[in-house]
């Protein structure tokens, strides 16, 4: 038996699409859907995967990335997947090229152009799970924007440890009301969305739920007045920015992992942003020589 | 004096309600518990005004219906019938045409209860100071430093010790607990205090050192209060008028010293004679 393109059926695409127009028509609100069951466990992606399936056509070109890289497990799977179910679509690991890119816990580190679309894939898509346990109570706190039980939190951080200890799904209060979990990505992706020329959607497959930062659209983290939100900090012991260890460049998301020597080193997250900084390096370095 | 909350005919049943309900309960029938159809008449008719920087005592045994109308008051429960409008400065509210989102604005912003039990209060999972500082936060203070500032000062103002004000408040004393529920009570400067049973269940000078606490912050701010309380102690060193309450009716009211010394009803007259 063969699957329609894109897998799901045409009903299923159509409900999903409805939901992402309602999430863009109400920024940062969560939108309840159905969620297929797709072939592959709940909480591997299976949310952003029903986004990309709805919007995605032949013609469009497609990214699908886990942690910056387009190579991880989760992304070569999701990525075959999709191309097998979409005959007619193209991959690519270039953030410029692509239309769509399905992302797991970051955002690409080229910003984004109008024309494209970013889909994160969200396990916990509400951010007030963490102080209230009632879906019902949530839903009339997002309602009146009462975020103060989260601000709370964010107060007993500074109280324990002298400054926030989130590291992701930073609480990020969207065009002025509702308050998203902008999926685990890191700190550094949080001022990334604020404004953005591109669309992002957020689907959560488990939790059943879809919303969106529309475009050019005011994506600000909770903060105290004094105490700003500040993302990672990547300097060393002598105040030095540290460098990607393969492209050299100081500008990007490091991750830290330790060589075969048994070193602490750093590198790009960002694979694709890697890449290409080492291409022009190389290039520059043949034009020199040659 | 301006009032700041006019009650009329407030009412609340708890069950199905038949036409006998009212007329088949009540002091004089002895019972809440309407013999036709089960229903329980908590509260029935109950009226009062309240008057700025005054403290008003309802007084009455468990089951007289209280509890209720405080609970009604603070839309932690809605009733069946009644008005109650609250004045606050310019603008008066009717509370219970009031659309849920507004009654929540009130209740956070220009009421503040202290419960018997501080669980209730208080949020156990978080600091003392994180606790009041919720309250802040929901009024829209937003600067971390300014929060500390007014959480130490509200702590110190009840004798809770700001050293500690980083600690959760299960490592309270029980009367330390109390007060913290007070400090937060009070954050905001509510106009309007519901004090529910507030000094139950603690020793005699922790209580006195309670009520002392919550005359003189009435005296500073003259904050409008409402104690609920079977404690005739309570009623007669706080309160300036008092009504009591009996199977879900109000049976008698006045000024304090009036209904403690010349009671008229049998069951206060009762009351105050098996007083210690």
């Amino acid at each position: 038996m063969s699957y329609p393109f894109g897998f799901m059926d045409e009903y299923a695409k159509k409900e999903v699409r409805r939901g992402i127009l309602k999430a863009i028509a109400i920024p940062g609100y969560q939108v309840p859907y159905s969620s297929r069951e797709m072939p592959m466990g709940r909480g591997f992606g299976t949310g952003g995967l029903q986004l990309t399936l709805a919007a995605i056509g032949p013609n469009d070109t497609l990214k699908v990335i886990d942690q910056g890289s387009d190579d991880s497990v989760n992304a070569v799977n999701l990525r075959s997947f999709i191309e097998m179910t979409c005959p007619g679509i193209d991959t690519t690991a270039s953030t410029e090229e692509a239309d769509i890119i399905q992302s797991r816990h970051r955002i690409p580190e080229k910003p984004l152009s109008e024309d494209q679309l970013l889909v994160l894939q969200v396990p916990y898509p509400d951010a007030l799970v963490v102080v209230e346990a009632s879906e019902e109570k949530r839903k009339q706190m997002h309602s009146e924007a009462d975020y103060s039980r989260l601000l709370v939190k964010l107060y007993e951080d500074i109280v324990k440890f002298g400054e926030i200890t989130l590291s992701h799904r930073y609480p990020t209060r969207i065009n002025g009301h509702y308050v998203i979990d902008p999926s685990p990505i890191p700190r550094w992706d949080v001022p990334r969305l604020h404004r953005a020329a591109n669309l992002t959607l957020l689907g959560a497959g488990r939790e059943k739920k879809i919303y969106a930062v529309p475009p050019y659209t005011a994506a600000e983290p909770l903060e105290f007045d004094d105490i700003p939100f500040r993302v990672e900090d990547f300097r060393d012991e002598h105040g030095h920015r540290r460098r990607c260890q393969r492209c050299s460049t100081d500008d990007s998301f490091l991750d830290e992992f330790i060589n075969e020597e048994g070193d602490t080193v750093y590198q790009c997250s960002d694979s694709d942003y890697c890449n290409t900084r080492l291409l022009s390096a190389s290039a520059i370095k043949e034009r020199c020589l040659g | 004096m301006d009032k700041v909350l006019s009650v009329t005919g407030l009412g609340k049943c708890y069950g199905k309600g038949c036409p006998l309900c009212i007329t088949a309960t009540g002091p004089e029938h002895d019972t809440n518990l309407c013999p036709y159809c089960g229903t329980v008449v908590a509260a029935h008719d109950v009226s009062f005004d309240l008057h700025e920087g005054e403290i008003l005592g309802i007084i009455g045994e468990s089951g007289s219906g209280k509890s209720t109308a405080v609970k009604c008051l603070y839309f932690d429960d809605a009733p069946d019938s009644g008005e109650a409008v609250f004045h606050d400065g310019e603008q008066s509210h009717a509370l219970f045409d009031l659309n849920a989102a507004q009654q929540r604005r009130l209740r956070n912003h220009r009421f503040s209860m202290v419960y018997q039990n501080p669980n209730l209060g208080l949020n156990f999972g978080i600091s003392a100071g994180g606790n009041i500082a919720e309250r802040l936060l929901m009024s829209d203070m937003l600067d971390y430093a300014r929060i500390r500032k007014r959480v130490k000062e509200l702590l110190s103002r009840t004798e809770v010790l700001p050293s500690r004000m980083d600690e959760l408040p299960k490592n309270f004393s029980g009367g330390m607990q109390q007060r913290v529920q007070i400090a937060k009570a009070l954050s905001t400067n509510p106009p309007l205090l519901f004090l529910d049973e507030v000094t139950t269940g603690l020793d005699l000078s922790v209580q006195a050192a309670i009520l002392d606490l919550i005359l003189e912050i009435q005296q500073e701010l003259s904050t409008s209060m409402i104690v609920v309380t079977h404690d005739l102690g309570v009623i007669r060193s706080l309160t300036n008028r008092t009504l009591v309450m009996k199977y879900g009716r109000i049976i008698e009211a006045g000024l304090t010293d009036q209904v403690l010394e010349d009671p008229q009803h049998a069951y206060t007259q009762r009351l105050v004679a098996s007083a210690l």
